[in-house]
């Protein structure tokens, strides 16, 4: 059954649309990742316009992670202090992100900014995350996980504009978390991304907070940052396509529920080997795509563009 | 303008004898609705040249159909090698494209139409297209205007049909355009010109509404008309779309 998408303006075939919404949504069901790193480039190469997708991707990510964060305030596992501080960040990278994005639209490169930044960190994601687990099997093939060392951190303690966070238990600076929001807020306006994947380490490892309120606090700082995004996306380039947003999101949904029940039954070690090597398969498809010479040199913009 | 000024005098010049074979047109339909399920359409383009006078001796009447989208311009990016990726460095805007073009014909177009009076009409797909701003100092700006030909055959938005119009003595003919289901709306303007020995006897212009309908056209206008809105109603939609289906499930789970 084809589908034409309003604002997309092609046609599209609705059962394949929940069927990547599905997919990804089992893999993120499955990893405990939003998964917009993986649906925003699915849906370069089904040809959605690149434009189109980031826009919408970001719609779609602030409905999934809406009932993850409701749970986690159910938990108490939201450090709000944290998080808005991280938000705050995060609303001023998205407008940079977007001013970037549409400067870019002008020139005509907007295409090669967003498949750059996806090849760039998806190849740097995948490969850490692929060496980490191989490491981590080995480990567990032997027997005893020596314990996780805690990185010094004494140069952030060493900042000004300290900030007591309760929830974390910490007293630092809110130069590190603004920073961190502000990136993430740039790579979600230009890439579509939550940004989860980059803002839960450096949760862990670079502010140091607490392992279980790192999910709940960057979904909260997520949504928001998304929702900005979208509007953003919405108010200048007219590219949020809401009947696509839709109909990924049923298919991720169902596909969560799924993936959440095959994880439960698979060792956490192989399901990182797995997930690292997808990520490296779909950067490498998009590094092929700017390596080789494609077959039309050609391509088509409306308007003056200038 | 001077030069649609000009176009217009010489269609004021053309012979008396232009008028004595005309066309009279049925499409079967004059509107295309893309709704939600668009996925193309096919218009059936018939008609009859109706005649004061006996038929004319000579070469036997010809039929060219064309097919028009709304025209407007477009850039034309050309990727280079730099650094070893591929990006887009040179660019041209073709000062004017139809969306959609599409042309049927009773014989080779190049048979049944001299170049003058292609030229004159802009019938072919070539003469569509008008890019008298193409920068010179583009080394090929002639290839920017063949990608844009190019491009969209693949994309079966541009198409060039000949002898799929069938001429019944003389007198009646039929064809089918075909329209792709990823149309951009407007005006299109179906042109009928009968030929005799390549020279445009009579021509015949009639308009297809390609236009949004339902939802689809809701959605459209309110993201171009009110950005605001359709973005904040795009979020609450999706949320409650996300929450609705996850909250649905945990309920069936439950049970």
């Amino acid at each position: 059954m084809y589908i034409y998408l309003p604002i997309a303006e092609v046609s599209v075939n609705a059962f394949l649309l929940l069927g990547l919404g599905g997919m990804v949504g089992v893999l993120s069901g499955m990893f405990g990742v939003g998964g917009g790193f993986l649906m925003t480039p699915l849906l370069f190469f089904i040809g959605i316009p690149p434009a189109v997708a980031v826009a919408t991707e970001a719609n779609q990510i602030v409905a999934s992670s809406f009932s993850g964060v409701l749970a986690h305030f159910r938990r108490k596992t939201v450090d709000l202090r944290m998080g808005t501080v991280l938000l705050i960040g995060g609303l001023i990278g998205a407008a940079l992100g977007v001013v970037v994005f549409n400067y870019l639209k002008s020139l005509g490169q907007v295409d090669l900014l967003v498949k750059l930044c996806y090849v760039v960190f998806l190849g740097v994601i995948g490969s850490l995350m692929f060496v980490e687990s191989l490491r981590a099997l080995r480990k567990a093939k032997m027997g005893g996980a020596a314990p996780a060392k805690r990185r010094q951190r004494g140069w952030i303690h060493a900042l000004p504009f300290k900030m007591r966070f309760r929830t974390s238990g910490l007293y630092i600076s809110v130069i590190p978390p603004v920073l961190v929001g502000l990136f993430v807020g740039i790579l979600s306006a230009i890439m579509g991304v939550g940004g989860g994947f980059i803002m839960v380490p450096a949760m862990i490892y670079l502010l140091g907070m607490p392992t279980k309120v790192v999910v709940g606090t960057s979904l909260f700082q997520i949504i928001f940052v998304t929702a900005f995004t979208t509007m953003l996306h919405a108010t200048t380039n007219y590219t949020v396509d809401v009947v696509l947003a839709v109909l990924l999101l049923v298919g991720g949904v169902i596909g969560a529920q799924i993936g959440t029940v095959i994880g439960a039954r698979m060792p956490a070690e192989q399901l990182r080997v797995l997930l690292a090597a997808l990520v490296l398969a779909v950067c490498g498809k998009l590094a092929l795509d700017l390596l080789l010479e494609p077959a039309e040199l050609y391509s088509l913009g409306t308007g003056g563009g200038h | 303008m001077l030069r649609s000024l000009i176009a217009a005098f010489c269609l004021f010049c053309l012979p008396v004898s232009a008028a004595e074979e005309q066309v009279v047109l049925g499409l079967s339909q004059d509107r295309v609705a893309i709704t939600a399920t668009f996925d193309g359409s096919e218009i059936l383009i018939f008609g009859a040249i109706k005649r004061e006078t006996p038929i004319p001796s000579g070469p036997p009447v010809e039929v060219i159909v064309a097919v028009a989208g709304p025209s407007e311009p477009v850039t034309v990016r050309r990727k280079d090698r730099k650094l070893g990726i591929w990006v887009n460095t040179d660019s041209v805007l073709v000062d004017l494209a139809p969306s959609f073009y599409a042309v049927a014909t009773s014989g080779p177009l190049n048979e049944i139409l001299s170049d003058t009076d292609d030229l004159r009409y802009r019938v072919s797909i070539e003469r569509a297209i008008r890019s008298v701003g193409a920068a010179m100092h583009i080394r090929g700006a002639q290839d920017f205007a063949d990608a844009v030909v190019r491009i969209r055959e693949e994309e079966k938005l541009y198409s060039i049909r000949e002898d799929t119009v069938a001429v019944d003595e003389q007198t009646l003919f039929r064809t089918s355009i075909d329209m792709p289901a990823d149309l951009t709306e407007g005006d299109y303007v179906a042109r009928i010109f009968l030929t005799r020995g390549g020279e445009v006897v009579s021509h015949y212009e009639t308009t297809i509404d390609v236009r949004k309908v339902g939802l689809e056209r809701f959605l459209y206008n309110m993201s171009r008309q009110q950005p605001v809105w359709y973005g904040l109603m795009s979020l609450v939609i999706a949320i409650a779309a996300g929450w609705g289906a996850s909250t649905a499930f945990r309920l069936l789970r439950e049970k």
